[in-house]
């Protein structure tokens, strides 16, 4: 119940809810409990039929980057 | 995203960087993991293995089918076998055995209507279609499942509905974190050491991380909210390496592409809109924990199912060789079960932690087979 995989929004519908692509799996949820808004390409955590929150694209970014700089310095370090 | 997050070459660089860091302090590590999402990514991609010496990974309770206690199974049981009653609930919850063996799925085979729903909304439309019966909806799950229960409740008032009714069995994670480091009772029964939380990634989505600011604390113990991708748990780990090392118990945030400081605000809202705490509520495993589960407040208790079919099973029988309550403590692994692997499977489990997807037994029996040993 816990085990949300990120859902890509692909169609929005005029009545709070929205399709979403779960690793091409295609179904409708609710929107009703994120307070804010929603777009198609964005990425929503699922559980039981309902959004619970919106990825954050830039800290997923930068979550990224953080990890490439972390394999770039210990490859300068040459450790091992 | 998914395959940047589990690059070999990186998770590598990250298991060198926790072990070099990791050095000076007493090893291995005892780090809690609450979340059974977690376990299952640990155990899954062998992150224990990987770490083995270095941190000994303590699994807990964070299943929300494992942790409901047999009787409020038999409370469920007794609710489907009423006359005119349709017992709806999350898929995992009907396989759980009551007292006796028998399961909601059991009753189902014997024609009793039992309904697994994958929204708890899909109830709205069964009580809709059905007005001749009583739908109860039996509502399991940590703070990630809890605001869908509102909304139900609150569109069941607005459609006007008088036969669904709710059974509240929602329950709080920070303050099973709080009891797990506070009870005398559970340190009698065998506690063990934990230096280090791993905090729930998708519970924190929703309540942020505040809440666990206080047990960080008073408590001497980090808290690291984490990720679910491999490198997020090792990142997790090495940041709580490094609070180690510096003497510091904070509540830090790896997750932070999905959990924010306040969570969700919406829905918390709805949650206290419908919801009050309840004094106390038995966990299995955890015993009797106050203020950690909620009830239906007073302005909704038209829609309280232990309100309305005043219940009252038999005392719980348990079977006497299932371990699941150390289990679910930490304090034992699956491996160390009489039953694991034989009589019990995910197929015909005897305890909750086989039947969900979450448990840590099911999480042993799918990824390590039966004949392992355990690693701790």
């Amino acid at each position: 119940m816990c085990l949300a995989v990120p859902s890509r929004v692909v169609e929005l519908h005029g009545d709070g809810s929205a399709t979403v692509d779960t690793l091409g799996v295609r179904r409708r949820v609710s929107l009703e409990l994120l307070g804010e808004e929603v777009s198609e390409g964005d990425y929503l955590l699922i559980h039981v039929g309902f959004a619970i929150q919106k990825l954050d694209e830039r800290s997923a970014q930068e979550s990224l980057r953080l990890f490439e700089e972390i394999l770039k310095q210990e490859g300068e370090t040459g450790e091992d | 995203m998914k395959t940047e997050l589990r690059d070999p070459d990186l998770i590598r660089t990250l298991l060198r960087r926790i072990e070099r860091e990791a050095k000076e302090l007493p090893l291995p590590l005892h780090i809690m993991e609450f979340c059974g999402g977690h376990t299952h990514a640990i155990v899954k991609h062998g992150i224990d293995s990987l770490l083995e010496g270095v941190v000994r990974f303590v699994h807990g309770p964070g299943c929300p089918v494992c942790v409901i206690p047999t009787t409020r199974i038999d409370l469920a049981l007794e609710l489907a076998r009423m006359p005119g009653v349709t017992l709806c609930t999350y898929g995992d919850m009907i396989r759980v055995p009551g007292s006796r063996g028998k399961s909601l799925r059991d009753l189902r085979a014997e024609g009793y209507d039992v309904r697994a729903l994958y929204s708890c909304l899909d109830a709205l439309r069964i009580a809709e279609e059905n007005p001749g019966r009583e739908v109860v909806f039996f509502a399991i799950g940590f703070e990630t499942t809890t605001p869908q229960t509102a909304v139900l409740i609150k569109r069941a008032r607005q459609w006007g509905l008088t036969n669904l009714s709710v059974v509240s069995n929602h329950v709080i994670t920070p303050a099973a974190i709080q009891h797990i480091l506070n009870a005398p009772e559970l340190r009698s029964i065998g506690a063990v050491r934990i230096d280090a939380f791993i905090g729930p990634g998708h519970v924190s989505a929703v309540i942020g991380t505040e809440p666990y600011r206080y047990f960080a604390e008073d408590f001497m113990k980090p808290v690291v909210i984490s990720g679910f991708e491999p490198a997020d748990i090792l990142q997790s780990v090495l940041m709580i390496v490094r609070q180690l090392r510096e003497g510091r118990a904070q509540v830090e945030n790896q997750y932070l592409r999905a959990v924010r400081e306040e969570g969700n605000p919406k829905a918390q809202e709805l949650v206290a809109e419908v919801f009050e705490l309840r004094k106390e509520f038995e966990w299995r495993g955890l015993g009797v924990v106050p203020y950690s589960s909620l009830r239906i407040n007073r302005a909704y208790e038209a829609y309280d199912a232990e309100k309305r079919f005043p219940v009252k099973p038999p005392p719980p029988r348990e079977h006497p060789a299932c371990i699941c309550g150390r289990v679910i403590r930490g304090v034992a692994l699956p491996t160390d079960c009489k039953l694991f692997g034989n009589p019990c499977t995910p197929s015909h489990p005897i305890g909750s932690c086989m039947v969900s997807s979450e448990g840590v037994c099911s999480a042993y029996f799918r990824y390590r087979g039966v004949t392992s040993s355990s690693s701790g």
